[in-house]
């Protein structure tokens, strides 16, 4: 069964993911873009894929072009649940 | 990075009845992977493989599906999951319509294409997610030494072959850093069904003077498809006596 996307949710199982790939814990912040966390699109794939177990929300590469920092992201997820 | 083979894992081998296919589906289980044996009409090979596979302790099952459909790849990959996690692909299809470029038609060209090259490709993404997740993956695409070098009448295979080289270098650099290697084979004149036909004129070009056999192709996918292969990645291996040379 998927989980609720709410905002609280979606940013701990985005930085547990991100964690997952060697970012560091204290590096994710709502502010924080994935260019400066060296997030690359292979990252955003296994993320989304993640995201779409948890939650069933589907993201495509269309969706996420334009989402710069965590907190987009989020919201963007957020929205969608 | 996972370096070691997680345990229950699953090979899919694509055109796995007869010829190299079987040959490297039986080289693979030998090796402790769970094989999920495609066949697309010759049911009884892909069962006669599968029962070798499992006299031998091995796990095996025969899949049916055309790789040229579409909507055949997601349930290929389905059904071989059912062995374990589909963490090794080997694109072996393959098909053959020959003829002089200014005589091909366009039936020709597009369906060695598609079986060759489209297919290998739509079922290499559809198993990358899964190899990427358990950072552990092997794609090994059998092409050909046709291809990078020249051979008359077979500028569709070619094609599609060179093009499986190229797709298989740039998929391999991709997802490397997730421990997934994407490796290609490229056999010369092996002696199977489908080069029955024009074995002994080509001979006289390989300096092994003599065919390959299926298991030696079969042997090199296995290195490729091994832990030992972990830093083998976007490359070629001809298996061809010198004749790419």
């Amino acid at each position: 069964m998927s989980a609720q996307a709410t905002t609280e949710t979606v940013l701990d199982v985005v930085t547990e993911t991100l964690t997952g790939f060697g970012t560091e814990r204290e590096q994710i912040t709502p502010t924080a873009t994935f260019e400066e966390l060296d997030i690359d699109s292979l990252d955003l794939a296994e993320l989304a894929q993640v995201v779409e177990e948890r939650f069933g929300i589907q993201l495509r590469g269309a969706d996420v072009k334009d989402v710069k920092t965590i907190g987009d992201l989020v919201e963007l997820i957020a929205a969608r649940g | 990075m996972t370096l070691r083979r997680p345990d229950a894992a699953c090979a899919l081998v694509t055109g796995g009845s007869r010829g190299i296919g079987a040959a490297i589906a039986r080289e693979l289980a030998a090796d402790g992977w769970a094989v999920a044996v495609n066949f697309q009409r010759d049911e009884d090979g892909a069962r006669r493989v599968c029962e070798q596979i499992t006299a031998a302790g091995g796990a095996a099952q025969p899949i049916q599906g055309d790789v040229r459909c579409r909507d055949a790849a997601e349930g290929l990959l389905r059904r071989a999951a059912k062995l374990g996690p589909v963490l090794c692909l080997v694109n072996n299809a393959g098909v053959r319509a020959d003829n002089l470029a200014l005589s091909l038609t366009d039936e020709e060209w597009e369906s060695v294409l598609d079986t060759n090259l489209s297919a290998a490709f739509r079922l290499t993404r559809l198993s990358l997610l899964a190899m990427i997740r358990a950072r552990f993956g092997r794609v090994v695409n059998i092409a050909s030494v046709v291809g990078p070098r020249a051979n008359a009448g077979q500028a569709n295979y070619a094609a599609a072959k060179a093009g499986l080289i190229a797709m298989s270098k740039t998929i391999g650099v991709e997802v490397a850093r997730r421990g997934v290697t994407v490796n290609t084979l490229a056999p010369g004149l092996i002696s199977t069904d489908m080069t029955r036909d024009v074995e002994s004129a080509l001979l006289e070009g390989v300096p092994a003077r003599r065919a390959g056999l299926p298991d030696e192709v079969a042997a090199c996918a296995r290195f490729l498809a091994s832990d030992a292969a972990s830093y083998v990645n976007a490359s070629t291996l001809f298996v061809d006596g010198g004749l790419a040379a």
